[in-house]
């Protein structure tokens, strides 16, 4: 029973994301204390929540785009545009307040951002480039695109419909918590309940066999970079809606990192092949606890990438099955020696 | 040679993997100079007892001594420090270097630490000419040649180290009569420098022209170590399977089949032809009917079949499938024809390692259904229950992942997967490489069976015996040519062997 529950592949991530939440208590006792408050759940919890779901949308794109064998390194790039597109859209317009205008706004840039996973999908199944390096250029590119948009400045708005999105509340939680169990739940849908996972990761396992086998490699690869796309464009908006502003030069910076590492904690292996979506949202929530975590416990700024480099490479190493064996077979080895001298004295 | 001491005694030997007790209490010895063959059924234990030998797998219990030294081999390249060197089941090799580079990689000729290349591929060349009788550009990558001659490649490695003991697993299932004759040359020489060998195979007759001495394994258990000169062949059998071997009885002559068939034509390719791979080629498949596919390696019998699967693309001549004029030029729209191809590469075109043996029956099915008309959950359960009956696929887990499979129960899943698209024309690449020999019989049988419901089959294979036994007309290949194609009545060992031969 033990054994089944420690081979889970859930396993290993809850128990770090539970240490990492009980570390947090020693510093603050009221942690896992969540009230009510004008209708409003408040607490360090739903703070973590809120505040990771770009990065678990991100993610759950990088997902499906790792377990085809690819990599998707733009996402940061996709979350600036959309965020700055829809933020100029609304701050150009007569009444900010309108919710045409801010639907428009969220329809355009969502577009944009499929425009941009179908670039990314042109590029990888259609001309047939590296995925690392295909997505490279929309990295770059799309960064500068992000900076024309905004000229390089900071655009600020003040739409209560805009803010909504990533700052509003429904019931009793944050908005941003239902997309993010929206995306999750189609995600979870179109790769469990429909055979695209199965395609997914057939041909992140063996791409020959599967064109063998009739399984059109191409229109599934397209599928997971728009999805990715349209992910990060998500993001981008509940980002920028978040601090009511969109910053060209900084958004979404680093993203791609954090969302692969999230991926990789979660469980999906980065050759391609089986993935793990529910993995991928607890390791997101890793990331987004230890970031938490570090402002917190106040880490001077000029060390925290090293602590939040540190607990990452801890963690890879709690998962990683090979490092475990290797630390039980020392052990089992030097027992094993003593006791073969102790036959040989006999 | 017997009261010699073994150079390598392996006792006690149990492996364990996840739900699946791989080799129970195994012991296996081989003396220097000998040629000793490791016998059982798909998944008696073969390879995993190699695997632990060469540090592959670790050691559940059980001791190796190698010349008296007890051993605790824990990876590859301690194996090959020790003096065991092996040549795997699934050819190990990377396809995108080239032939020189796979033969010396990790030890290249070297000055003042760079790579000498002419060096390298004069050495290559020379091994290759000398010990293997192969004369082949080693400068081309290996993705460039045939299996077989990738094979011969991982041989050539495995020679080039300083060995006492040589692996091979099953490095014949691959090759044609004449290179298994040359294998066997080398592996005589080899013999006679005091080299020990453990040699696996599924063909009998291999087995008693080459090997001194039989260990024999069922179900992971050891039954018995005996020389190869007092073993009867039906006595291997029996203790290979544990019964009475009623499939080894002549399978019904092709000929007898009743004349189902009109003659009415499923398939016509007129002058199709690839560039570089095969010459324009004519070639009529009638319902229900079986062509054989024989010649030697590199004589463009997978390279035609490819054509007609749309594998690769054919740039010259014209397909007709039942008589509509439609061309093929994916996989995919061959499948749709009703056409369907199981490759004679396992493991880099047929199975999907990751996925589940379940997930490997359904794949093509589900793919010709499209993402959205999924199979349900339930009838995937019982597809798998069905074929793994069927094939007698081990073990019987349809949720084992499919790389933790032997080799030849791998091969029955690509198999199911084809058979379950009930397709009407069926390609069958070596379809009986590395399948036991009960396994091997039952599949000759259902192909003939198959056929008498009107399926064609086209059946490609280096054992010509097998070509023989199963096909209505035999298309001999030779030098990428479709040089004769023989009816029933020209159909003969001999005659076959000649118009390979060029006569
Ligand atoms: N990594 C693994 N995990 C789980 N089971 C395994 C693994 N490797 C091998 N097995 C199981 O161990 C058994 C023995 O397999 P092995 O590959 O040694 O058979 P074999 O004798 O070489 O057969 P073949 O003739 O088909 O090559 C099989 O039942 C197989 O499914
Ligand atoms: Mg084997």
């Amino acid at each position: 029973m033990w054994n089944r529950i420690s081979k889970h592949h859930l396993f290993w991530p809850l128990m770090v994301l539970a240490a990492l939440l009980l570390f947090n208590l020693i510093y603050k006792p009221a942690f896992f204390s969540i009230r009510i408050q004008g209708g409003h759940l408040y607490g360090s919890l739903i703070d973590i929540l809120n505040y990771g779901a770009p990065l678990i949308l991100v993610a759950i794109g990088m997902t499906l785009v790792i377990a085809t064998g690819g990599i998707d390194l733009s996402v940061g790039s996709i979350v600036a545009i959309s965020g700055a597109v829809a933020c100029l859209l609304v701050s150009k317009s007569a009444d900010q307040n309108s919710l045409g205008i801010v639907l428009t706004a969220v329809a355009v840039s969502l577009g944009l951002a499929i425009v941009c996973g179908l670039w990314n999908g042109v590029l990888v199944a259609g001309v047939g480039m590296q995925a690392i390096i295909a997505t490279l250029i929309l990295m770059v590119a799309g960064r500068g695109i992000a900076q024309l948009v905004t000229s390089g400045q900071i655009i600020t708005v003040s739409s209560n419909p805009y803010e909504y999105i990533g700052a509003g509340w429904l019931a009793l939680l944050p908005f941003s918590i239902f997309i993010v169990a929206a995306v999750w739940l189609a995600a979870a849908w179109l790769t469990r309940r429909t055979a695209l996972g199965l395609f997914i990761e057939s041909v992140g396992s063996n791409a020959t066999a599967s064109r063998l086998a009739g399984i059109r490699s191409r229109s599934v690869i397209f599928a997971v970079y728009i999805f990715c796309g349209l992910c990060a464009g998500m993001a981008g908006l509940i980002l920028s809606s978040n601090v009511s502003s969109a910053d060209g030069n900084n958004a979404g910076l680093w993203y791609e990192l954090d969302a692969i590492l999230a991926v990789v904690i979660g469980g999906t292996s980065l050759n391609g092949g089986r993935f793990y979506l529910s993995g991928t949202v607890v390791g997101a929530l890793i990331i987004q606890t230890l970031t938490t975590t570090i402002y917190m416990i106040g880490v001077p700024p000029e060390i925290t990438l090293v602590v939040k480099a540190f607990v990452v490479f801890a963690v890879c190493l709690v998962q990683s099955e090979k490092f475990r064996n290797v630390l039980t077979s020392k052990w089992r080895k030097r027992r094993y020696q003593a006791e073969r001298e102790v036959t040989h004295h006999v | 040679m017997t009261e010699q001491n073994p150079i390598l005694d392996m006792r006690g030997i149990h492996k364990r993997f996840t739900g699946v007790v791989a080799l129970k209490d195994v012991k296996f010895r081989l003396f220097p100079g000998e040629v000793h063959a490791l016998m059982g059924e798909n998944g008696a234990g073969k390879s995993t007892l190699i695997k632990v030998l060469t540090g592959v797998h670790d050691i559940n219990e059980g001791t190796v001594t190698m010349e008296g030294k007890q051993l605790a081999i824990s990876s590859p390249l301690e194996a090959q420090e020790a003096g065991i060197t092996t040549v795997y089941q699934e050819v190990n090799l990377c396809t995108n270097l080239s032939v020189a580079e796979n033969i010396f990689i990790g030890r290249e000729p070297r000055r003042f630490g760079r790579i000498l290349w002419k060096e390298m591929n004069r050495r290559a060349e020379q091994l290759l000419a000398e010990r293997l009788n192969v004369s082949i550009d080693v400068t081309l990558p290996l993705a460039s040649y045939s299996v077989a001659v990738q094979q011969l490649v991982a041989i050539a490695r495995a020679l080039n180290i300083s060995a006492k003991v040589l692996i091979l697993d099953e490095p014949t299932s691959s090759l044609d009569a004449n290179e298994v004759r040359e294998l066997f040359t080398v592996m005589r020489k080899l013999k006679e420098q005091g080299l020990a060998i453990l040699f696996v195979t599924h063909f009998l007759d291999q087995v008693y022209e080459i090997s001194d001495r039989i260990s024999i394994l069922r179900g992971g258990e050891f039954v018995g170590e005996y020389l190869a000169a007092e073993l009867p062949r039906i006595d291997l059998v029996l203790k290979m399977i544990g019964k009475d071997l009623h499939l080894l009885a002549e399978l019904p002559k092709s000929g007898s089949k009743e004349e189902s068939r009109n003659g009415e034509a499923f398939l016509q390719a007129s002058s199709l032809g690839r560039k570089g791979a095969i010459e324009p080629y004519d070639l009529n498949i009638a319902r229900g009917e079986i062509i054989g596919f024989a010649g030697l390696l590199g004589s463009g019998r997978t390279e035609s079949a490819r054509l007609l699967f749309g594998a690769d693309r054919a740039d010259a001549g014209e397909l007709t499938v039942e008589g509509t004029g439609g061309k093929i030029d994916s996989p995919r729209q061959a499948i749709r024809q009703g056409i369907a191809f199981c490759s004679e590469n396992r493991k880099t075109e047929g199975i999907i390692a990751d996925l589940t043996v379940r997930e490997n029956i359904v794949l093509a099915l589900q793919a010709s259904r499209g993402w959205f008309r999924t199979i349900s959950r339930k009838r995937q359960d019982e597809i798998a229950d069905e074929y793994i009956k069927a094939l007698n696929i081990n073990p019987k887990n349809p949720e084992q992942l499919i790389k933790n499979l032997s080799g030849g129960n791998q091969q029955k899943v690509l198999l199911a997967r084809w058979l379950l698209m009930e397709p009407k024309l069926l390609i069958l690449d070596e379809p009986t490489r590395g399948i036991d020999i009960g396994a091997k019989a039952e599949i000759q049988k259902l192909v003939l069976a198959l056929s008498r419901k009107g399926m064609s089959v086209l059946f490609i294979s280096s054992e010509l015996e097998e070509v023989l036994r199963v096909s209505d007309r035999i298309a001999v290949l030779r030098d990428r040519h479709l040089v004769k194609m023989m009816t029933a009545e020209e159909m003969s060992h001999e005659n076959v062997m000649k118009a390979i031969a060029g006569g």
